[in-house]
C-alpha cells in the first residue's frame, strides 16, 4: 500500500523529538489563540508567521508548528463560543447557539468535554481523510493548464465572495481591490515595475504578510479600541469537569455524520469551516426535528458544528495542498506560510516534497491526540487565560505583529503599511466589505495573471481557449454557480444570530 | 447609503486611473501574448463594475463611531506610526512602553493598570522574542549602548 509507505515516511520525519516539541507547542499556542476572544485560527496564524520565520526554522517544522496551531486554534475557538457567548471566529458561531445554553444551564464542563471530543473526532476524520484523498486529487491535478488553473482561481474568488458576505457586489469589489494590489511592482516577465508610483518601496510589490497581519490583527486592535472591550466578562461558573460518558455515546452518530458533512464543505474551494459548522448544526437540527431541543442547549447542538468545522479546517487543506487555491481564509493564511517558506503547492509538491506533505499529515495526525488530552482533561488551564483583560491582549497582539514584521523585512515602510491596512481592514468590516476575498487577491493575483498570459501565448489569443477544455468549462459554470446561486437561497439559508442574554 | 456611494465612486475613479496607467504598459510580443497591460485592464474594468452596483444598490449607512471614539482610533493610529519610526533609533523597551500603555488606556481607561501593562508588555516581549526566540532586538536607544 501506498499510503502505509507515506505515511511510514511522514511519521519518519514527524517523531523526531524536535519536531514532536513543536507540535505540542503549536497545540499549546493555537489553543490560547482559539480561546482568547477576538483571536481566531486566522488571525492567530497570521501573527505568528513573521516570529516563525525570523526563528530560521526549516520548510517542515515551521509548517509542522503553524499548522499545530491552525488545528488547536480550531480546538480552542469552542471554548470562548461557549463560556463567553463569543465566537473567537466565525466557524466558531454555530457553537454558541447551544454551548452557551448549556453552559448557562450549569453545564459548562459537559459542553467543553463533548465539543473537544467532537473536535477530536472532527478533526482525525478529516486528516485521515486527507491522507487517502489527496494523492488522488493531486494526480487529477496534472491535467491542469494554464486555462485550468484560471477557471480554479476564478472559482475560488467566486465561491469564496458568494458564502463570505451579504451583498454579492461589495465581495466582488474586494476580490478585485486584492488582485489589484497584487498588480503592483515588478512585472512577472517584462522586467520593470508597474503602479508604484515611482515609489521604490512599492517596486518589488506590497507583502502578502504585511497586508495580513494588518487586515486580520492590527483591524482587531481598532474594532477593540471602538468597543471599548466591553462584552467580555466572564459570567459563568465552571465547576469540576466530568467526562459525561452517556452524552458521549449519545452524540456518536452526529459526530460521524458532521465530520463527514464538514469534511466535504471544507475541499470545496471557497467554503471552508464556517460552511461546514453551519451545515452541520443545520442538518442535526432538522435530523432530531422539533422536540430535539436544538438551540436551548443539547449536547447534540454541541457536538455537530464541532466536529463540523474541524472536519472542515482539515478537508480544507486538501485544495491547498493538491492545487494551491485555499478555501477559506485561515488557509489562504496557511498558504501564504507555504509561499513564504519557497514552497509551491500542487500536483508537483506530492512528487518533488513527499517529506513535507506525510510529515505534515503524520504531524498533524500526532497533533490531534496531543489536542485531545490539552482540551479535555486540561481545559481548566485554558479556562483561566480567557480572564487577560482585552487591554492587556491587544496591545500585546500589536506588539507582536510589529515585531514579527520589523524582524522580516526591518523597513519602516512595511510597518506603516501594516498600519494602513488595519485602519482598511476596520473600515471594510463597518462596511461589511468581506476582507477574506482582498487577502486571496492579493496572494493569487501574481499565479492568475501568470496562468492567463501562459495560456493566451499558448492559444496565440484566442479567449475562448479559456473555456475549451471539458475542465476548465465545468470550473467555470461551477463559478458562475457558487456567485450566482447564494443570492437565490439566501432568504432559505438565514444565518442564525447570536443569542442576546 | 452615503458611504457606500462615496466609496464607490472613489473605487471607480482609482479604477480609471489604473486602466489609463495600464495604457501606457508596453503590448504584448509572440513569447507573451497578452503582454503587461491586459489583465490591469480586466481588473479596473471587474473594479468599476462591482463599484457602480455599489454605488446603484448600496447597504444600509454603517453605524460610524461618535467623535470622542474617532479620536481614539486616531491617537492610536498616530500612535502606532510613531512606534514604527521609533523602534530602530530609540530601541525596542522604551517605544514598545509607551505605545502598549498608550493602547491599552485607548481600550480601558484606566491609568495605572495601562502603565503597568505597558510595561509588563515591554519587558515581557523583550524577554521572550531576544531569549525564547532568539530574535536580534536591540533593548536601549543607540546613543546609551555607545
Amino acid at each position: 500500500m501506498d499510503l502505509f509507505s507515506n505515511l511510514a515516511l511522514g511519521f519518519g520525519i514527524a517523531l523526531s523529538p524536535f519536531t514532536l516539541i513543536l507540535a505540542v507547542v503549536g497545540c499549546f499556542l493555537g489553543t490560547i489563540i482559539g480561546a482568547l476572544p477576538g483571536l481566531g485560527p486566522s488571525n492567530g496564524v497570521a501573527i505568528l508567521i513573521p516570529i516563525t520565520f525570523s526563528m530560521g526554522l526549516d520548510a517542515t517544522a515551521a509548517l509542522v508548528l503553524l499548522t499545530s496551531v491552525y488545528y488547536g486554534a480550531m480546538y480552542g475557538g469552542r471554548i470562548s463560543s461557549i463560556l463567553l457567548n463569543i465566537p473567537g471566529d466565525e466557524p466558531a458561531m454555530m457553537t454558541t447557539l447551544d454551548g452557551y445554553p448549556m453552559a448557562k444551564n450549569g453545564r459548562a464542563g459537559d459542553a467543553l468535554v463533548i465539543s473537544g471530543v467532537a473536535s477530536f473526532v472532527g478533526a482525525l476524520f478529516a486528516t485521515l481523510a486527507l491522507a487517502l484523498v489527496a494523492p488522488y486529487l493531486a494526480r487529477i491535478a496534472y491535467k491542469f493548464g494554464p486555462a485550468e488553473y484560471f477557471a480554479l482561481y476564478a472559482l475560488a474568488f467566486a465561491t469564496l465572495g458568494g458564502m463570505a458576505s451579504n451583498n454579492q457586489a461589495k465581495a466582488a469589489l474586494a476580490a478585485f481591490i486584492g488582485l489589484a494590489i497584487a498588480l503592483i511592482g515588478l512585472d512577472n516577465n517584462a522586467g520593470f515595475t508597474r503602479f508604484t508610483g515611482g515609489n521604490l518601496h512599492l517596486a518589488d510589490g506590497i507583502d502578502f504578510l504585511v497586508a495580513i497581519v494588518g487586515l486580520f490583527a492590527v483591524a482587531e486592535v481598532f474594532v477593540f479600541i471602538e468597543t471599548h472591550g466591553k462584552d467580555t466578562a466572564l459570567g459563568i461558573k465552571l465547576g469540576k469537569v466530568t467526562v459525561p460518558w452517556r452524552d458521549l455515546w449519545a452524540t456518536k452518530w452526529t459526530m460521524l455524520r458532521s465530520s463527514f458533512v464538514g469534511f466535504i464543505a471544507g475541499v470545496l474551494p471557497g467554503a471552508g469551516a464556517s460552511l461546514g459548522s453551519f451545515m452541520t448544526y443545520m442538518m442535526e437540527k432538522s435530523i432530531a426535528g422539533k422536540d430535539g431541543g436544538f438551540g436551548t442547549g443539547v449536547s447534540k447542538g454541541v457536538a455537530a458544528p464541532e466536529a463540523g468545522n474541524n472536519a472542515a479546517a482539515g478537508g480544507a487543506l486538501v485544495p491547498m495542498l493538491t492545487l494551491g487555491v485555499p478555501g477559506s481564509g485561515t488557509t489562504a493564511v496557511l498558504l501564504a506560510v507555504l509561499m513564504t517558506l519557497n514552497i509551491t503547492p500542487g500536483p508537483t509538491l506530492f512528487r518533488d516534497r513527499p517529506d513535507v506533505v506525510w510529515g505534515l499529515i503524520a504531524a498533524l495526525l500526532i497533533a490531534n491526540f496531543v489536542l485531545l488530552v490539552m482540551n479535555v482533561p486540561m481545559v481548566k488551564i485554558f479556562v483561566k487565560i480567557l480572564m487577560v483583560p482585552p487591554a492587556v491582549l491587544l496591545p500585546g497582539v500589536t506588539m507582536i505583529s510589529f515585531v514579527g514584521i520589523y524582524s522580516l523585512s526591518g523597513s519602516y515602510f512595511d510597518l506603516v503599511l501594516m498600519i494602513l491596512f488595519g485602519v482598511v481592514g476596520w473600515a471594510f468590516r463597518k462596511m461589511d466589505i468581506p476582507t477574506v476575498p482582498v487577502i486571496l487577491g492579493i496572494l493569487l493575483g501574481y499565479q492568475m495573471e501568470n496562468n492567463l498570459r501562459h495560456a493566451m501565448t499558448l492559444s496565440g489569443g484566442e479567449w475562448t481557449y479559456l473555456f475549451s477544455s471539458p475542465i476548465a468549462a465545468v470550473l467555470w459554470i461551477a463559478a458562475v454557480l457558487g456567485f450566482v446561486a447564494p443570492m437565490f437561497l439566501r432568504r432559505y439559508l438565514k444565518k442564525p444570530q447570536l443569542i442576546e442574554d | 447609503m452615503k458611504t457606500d456611494r462615496i466609496f464607490g465612486v472613489v473605487v471607480i475613479l482609482v479604477a480609471l486611473a489604473l486602466i489609463a496607467s495600464a495604457y501606457n504598459l508596453p503590448a504584448g510580443n509572440i513569447f507573451d501574448k497578452l503582454g503587461p497591460k491586459a489583465f490591469p485592464i480586466v481588473i479596473g474594468t471587474g473594479l468599476i463594475i462591482s463599484a457602480v452596483f455599489v454605488v446603484l444598490r448600496p447597504d444600509a449607512e454603517p453605524d460610524w463611531p461618535e467623535m470622542r471614539t474617532i479620536g481614539a482610533l486616531s491617537i492610536a493610529t498616530v500612535v502606532l506610526i510613531a512606534y514604527a519610526y521609533a523602534l530602530r533609533p530609540f530601541g525596542f523597551l522604551f517605544p514598545t512602553a509607551i505605545a502598549a500603555g498608550v493602547l491599552s488606556y485607548q481600550i480601558s481607561p484606566r491609568k495605572v493598570p495601562a502603565i503597568l501593562t505597558g510595561i509588563g508588555l515591554s519587558i515581557g516581549l523583550f524577554v521572550v522574542f531576544k531569549y525564547a526566540l532568539g530574535l536580534g532586538l536591540v533593548a536601549l536607544p543607540r546613543a546609551l549602548m555607545g
